[in-house]
């Protein structure tokens, strides 16, 4: 197996544009995994964590730009501007995990179970792609197209995710079956977007993509039965449909009480 | 030698003592099993079966064979010598003949320059399976065709069962089985599959040595009963069969089985290279095997004022597809069922079944686990029912020395129950913390999921017991030799060999601590246990090895001494240690046939807090309480360990540990969704240590590392029924039973 290792984000593109099949690796807490199970074996691996156009975070007009590098320990940090994607990211595996794993890697596997995703999705993020023919941006909602499926095209990389800072009034939960190092059973985030005068929630592991849903601010006693109604959970070996449905509502309910009072 | 005393900086019987090899452990450089190599070794790899349960028609290894780097692929026709090994009935094919019975059954063996390569050429190798209908209910499977055409267990003096697929049953009935008591409350328990879940995976290096026999280097809890086991497959003597303990990242009773001994040595012998097997996480779920699922029904009854007079048991126990050590376990739950209660009569039937799921042996608690379960559910129950506290109930009831158990074993030596119920139940409970919190100090911890909402506080009690050594007429006796001579300024030096192995539990301290202490010198070193040098230690199980090591070692070191003393510049001494005789239960009547069937008991006592988020259903356990009879603690700090780890693994079982199955396939082959308790889930252990000298064991020792484990599930369990008032009669309870759903 190659291991391609660019330098910057031209180089990297030149490479993907070139081998196609090479697959992208940033902490490689998904893809190394999928390697060592041998479900996996991809002719070439492109590491871009030598790529500084992808690192870290930055204000760019009115906006937060989270590099696809954004490691989850990075995230942790920014608590003051994004308390739900800050909240999302300590309930990420150990401390070793989230020093490696990154926001970048969550959009690319686009897992239902992808803990970023949730909080994300209330910001109305918008993803950014690039490829040969330069970049573009799509709302992370059309972006996630079906469970561990995305719309970056092969010959694209992703870049980078930019979000509108919506004050304090938001949150994350995780429900697992143990306290810590766990695969959601179910996730939840809400965001107040005071500007719209709208509450948006999003929910993680309970139907084939991270849902959402909205109401305005004055309409929101309804939410936790309107979120558990458009849940479409299933049965697996982490939980059951039903508790999956009767904990969104649980979590709805707790979740305006600490976004609205 | 001087006859000053001289104070020993490294410890004696009785100190604390840090772990040799705790700072290699920590810093990452103690060589485990799975970091062995050996210069042009070849990597192994075992095909196994998809199914749970099939007939073989064909396999064909032609394609396997002729792929780069593939120097060897072995069926069962390459199996030299006896075709079938086990512990205790050799009834588990080496490698499938005509019939897979368990998902995960080893059918061949490839051996390749590159363990890549070894995988790939399994992918390679053609099985042609007929699959058939797998047995997968255990209470049906008594009514179903015999998955063993011969019962394998039959004829071994246990009770005659004509049933197909019964393993082993016993019946022991004791006093007047139809007694009638004024209150009477009943129940029935589940536990579902627990895995051991060692973090270091099954791993060996097999080494022909150029002779015809084999060196196999591995990670095993006995090392002579591999050997023997091992060298009647391979058609060899014992002596060209030599086993070396090699470093063990957790045990539990899943080392006992056999996991890649034969298979390596089979491969290491054909292709007369050396070849390692290392599993991987997957195929170490298929690659030993589990604590039985058991499904148990009781009785109590009790007079009013809380004597209990008659304990109905019906227990049932998952064997899985082969015997492995099932037959012990059966016999334990059943012999533990009553728990350290007094009772005058009984009747507890047990039954262990063969089935087409995972097979079954021996894990920490081995049997007690599962009855203990349910004994303590039914004496809350009772205590419900009569409106006594708890605590007084089960002092009420204490077993103590001269009574009699249900099997007609009469309590002997130490056995303080009443004074290890109080001192638990004496130990403060921490008030609650006040709130707002960290979330992770809540439950739901790292999750985020409560600040307070719905979280109630729950407490609970749970007594439990178990035997040490093994029992039932078993001399599993322990040798350790001891070579003493005058190194440099004529001072003594000495050297300890004992095939006791070190699986993690501390045994090779209290081994340089006996010797320390007999011997009266720091000099001493342990060699690396092997079968060549020195005889069996029996098993490191049933928590026994520190006594019986002690006991050998002790031995060895005064007759060594004896000899040194009297003139002897160089002495080389062995000798064998045997705990007091038990005896076989009548297989009619589950009576003893001598004094004891067991050797001694132990017991604990806990007390735990949690709290449930009760809309959530889900919990953190805030603290736990305990204290335990283990006779005299030879290293206390490793005592408290052994607690501590002890009561996490039965925490696990309470709260989240269960392999799952479907149609006998398991469906949860990862730590991913296996789970086992982290930091965050396990609270401080605050552990009494009671210590009431055993009169039949060295310094009065007992065993310590199961106790903790027989209890906790049991205590967890209770506190949760404590916090939720829901009934939770199966664990591990799920997250929809404490929300009551």
């Amino acid at each position: 197996m190659e291991v391609l290792t660019p330098r910057s984000l031209g180089e990297a593109l030149r490479i993907k544009a070139e081998r196609p099949d090479a697959v992208p690796i940033q902490g490689g807490t998904d893809v190394m995994v999928e390697l060592n199970f041998d479900r996996a074996r991809p002719p070439a691996l492109l590491n871009l964590n030598e790529v500084p156009e992808l690192r870290g975070w930055s204000h760019e007009n009115g906006m937060l730009r989270l590099g696809s590098g954004l490691t989850y320990t990075e995230a942790m940090a920014l608590s003051e501007r994004l308390r739900a994607l800050a909240e999302a990211s300590r309930t990420v595996g150990g401390p070793q995990i989230r020093n490696r794993g990154t926001i970048g890697g969550n959009l690319g596997t686009a897992s239902p179970a992808g803990d970023a995703l949730p909080p994300l999705l209330v910001y109305g993020a918008e993803v950014e792609l690039a490829g040969p023919n330069g970049s573009r941006r799509l709302p992370l909602q059309e972006f996630l197209v079906g469970p561990k499926r995305n719309a970056l095209a092969e010959d694209e990389l992703i870049v980078a995710v930019y979000v509108r800072p919506l004050g304090s009034r938001q949150t994350f939960m995780k429900v697992g079956p143990r306290n810590a190092m766990v695969i959601a059973v179910v996730s939840l985030a809400m965001c107040v977007d005071e500007e719209r005068n709208e509450i948006r929630v999003s929910f993680g592991s309970a139907g084939p993509v991270a849902g959402v849903v909205t109401a305005p601010l004055d309409e929101a006693d309804d939410l936790p039965q309107r979120v558990a109604e458009a849940a479409s959970p299933i049965d697996d070996v982490r939980g059951t449909a039903r508790y999956r449905r009767h904990a969104l509502q649980v979590l709805t309910s707790r979740a305006l009480v600490r976004c609205l009072t | 030698m001087s006859t000053t005393a001289r104070r020993l900086e490294l410890g004696r019987v009785g100190e604390t003592t840090r772990r040799v090899d705790a700072i290699p452990k920590v810093t990452g450089e103690f060589a485990y099993a799975s970091d062995l190599f050996a210069a042009g070794m070849l990597w192994g790899h075992t095909v196994r079966s998809p199914h749970a349960h099939a007939r073989i028609v064909e396999i064909d290894i032609s394609q396997a064979l002729a792929m780069a780097g593939v120097h060897g692929v072995l069926t069962h026709t390459d199996v030299p010598g006896a075709k079938t090994y086990g512990l205790e009935f050799a009834d588990q094919p080496v490698l499938a003949i005509d019939r897979v019975r368990y998902f995960g059954e080893p059918v061949a063996l490839v051996a390749a320059e590159h363990p890549e390569q070894a995988r790939r050429a399994a992918e390679r190798i053609q099985v042609e399976y007929e699959p058939l209908e797998p047995v997968v209910d255990p209470e049906r499977a008594t009514e179903q065709e015999p998955l063993h055409e011969e019962n394998p267990t039959a004829g071994h003096g246990f009770r005659d069962d004509q049933r197909p697929n019964v393993l082993r049953s016993i019946a022991i009935r004791h006093g007047d089985p139809d007694a009638e008591g004024e209150v009477s409350v009943s129940g029935v328990y589940e536990l579902g599959m627990q895995d051991q879940a060692f973090l270091g995976p099954e791993s060996g290096l097999a080494v022909p040595d150029g002779e015809g026999g084999v060196d196999i280097y591995v990670a095993t809890q006995w090392l002579h009963v591999d050997r023997d086991q091992v060298a009647p497959c391979l058609g060899l003597e014992k002596e060209q069969v030599r086993i070396h303990l090699s470093g063990v990242g957790g045990a539990f009773g899943g080392r006992e089985d056999l996991s890649m001994q034969v298979h390596g040595a089979l491969l290491a012998l054909h292709t007369s290279r050396p070849v390692k097997m290392v599993y991987s996480r997957e195929e170490s779920f298929v690659g030993h095997v589990h604590r039985h699922p058991a499904k148990i029904w009781m009785e109590h009854r009790a007079t009013k004022a809380g004597r209990l007079v008659n304990v109905r048991a019906q227990i049932l126990l998952d064997g899985g597809a082969y015997a492995s050590s099932s037959a012990a376990v059966t016999s334990n739950a059943a012999c533990f069922a009553v728990g350290p209660y007094s009772v005058d009569n009984a009747l507890i039937e047990c039954t262990c079944v063969y089935s087409n799921n995972p097979p079954c042996g021996a894990m920490r608690g081995f049997g007690a686990v599962q009855s203990c379960f349910a004994h303590e559910a039914q004496m809350d129950k009772l205590a419900t029912a009569l409106g006594i506290d708890p605590v007084e109930l089960r002092l009420l009831n204490a077993l103590a020395p001269g009574d009699t158990l249900p099997t007609g074993q009469k309590v002997s030596g130490s056995f303080p129950a009443a004074e290890v119920i109080r001192r638990a139940a004496e130990l403060p409970v921490p008030e609650a913390e006040e709130l707002p919190r960290d979330p992770i100090r809540l439950p739901g911890g790292a999750g985020n999921t409560t600040h307070g909402q719905g979280v109630k506080r729950g407490v609970g009690f749970a007594v439990g017991f178990k035997n040490v050594c093994y029992s039932e007429g078993f001399d599993d006796a322990c040798a350790a030799r001891v070579r003493l001579w005058k190194g440099a300024d004529d001072e003594l030096v000495g050297e300890v060999h004992c095939a006791g192995a070190e699986v993690g539990q501390g045994v090779t301290n209290v081994i340089l601590q006996v010797a320390r202490t007999e011997l009266g010198t720091e000099n001493v070193a342990l060699a690396p246990g092997s079968t060549a040098d020195v005889e069996s230690s029996g098993s490191a199980s049933a928590s026994r090895l520190t006594w019986m090591a002690a006991g050998a070692v002790r031995l060895a070191c005064r007759d060594a001494l004896a000899e040194f003393e009297a003139g002897r510049s160089a002495v080389d001494v062995q000798r064998t240690y045997h705990h007091p005789r038990t005896a076989p239960l009548d297989p009619e009547t589950g009576q003893v046939k001598g004094d004891r069937v067991h050797v001694a008991y132990m017991c604990a006592a806990m007390r735990v807090v949690v709290e449930v988020d009760v809309e959530l259903g889900l919990t953190r356990v805030v603290w736990i309480g305990t204290a335990q009879d283990v006779g005299k603690a030879l290293n206390p700090q490793a005592v408290h360990g052994q607690i501590e780890g002890g009561t996490a693994q039965g925490l696990g079982l309470a709260l989240m540990e269960e392999i799952q199955t479907r149609d006998g396939l398991i469906t949860n082959a990862s730590f991913t969704d296996y789970l086992i308790p982290t930091t965050l889930d396990m609270p401080p252990v605050e552990a009494e240590l009671i210590e009431e000298e055993e009169p039949d064991a060295p310094y009065g020792v007992k065993g310590v590392g199961e106790p903790p484990t027989v209890v906790s599930t049991a205590a967890v369990v209770s506190a949760l029924r404590d916090a939720t008032g829901s009934e939770l009669a199966r664990v591990p309870v799920r997250p929809d039973e404490l929300a009551g759903l």
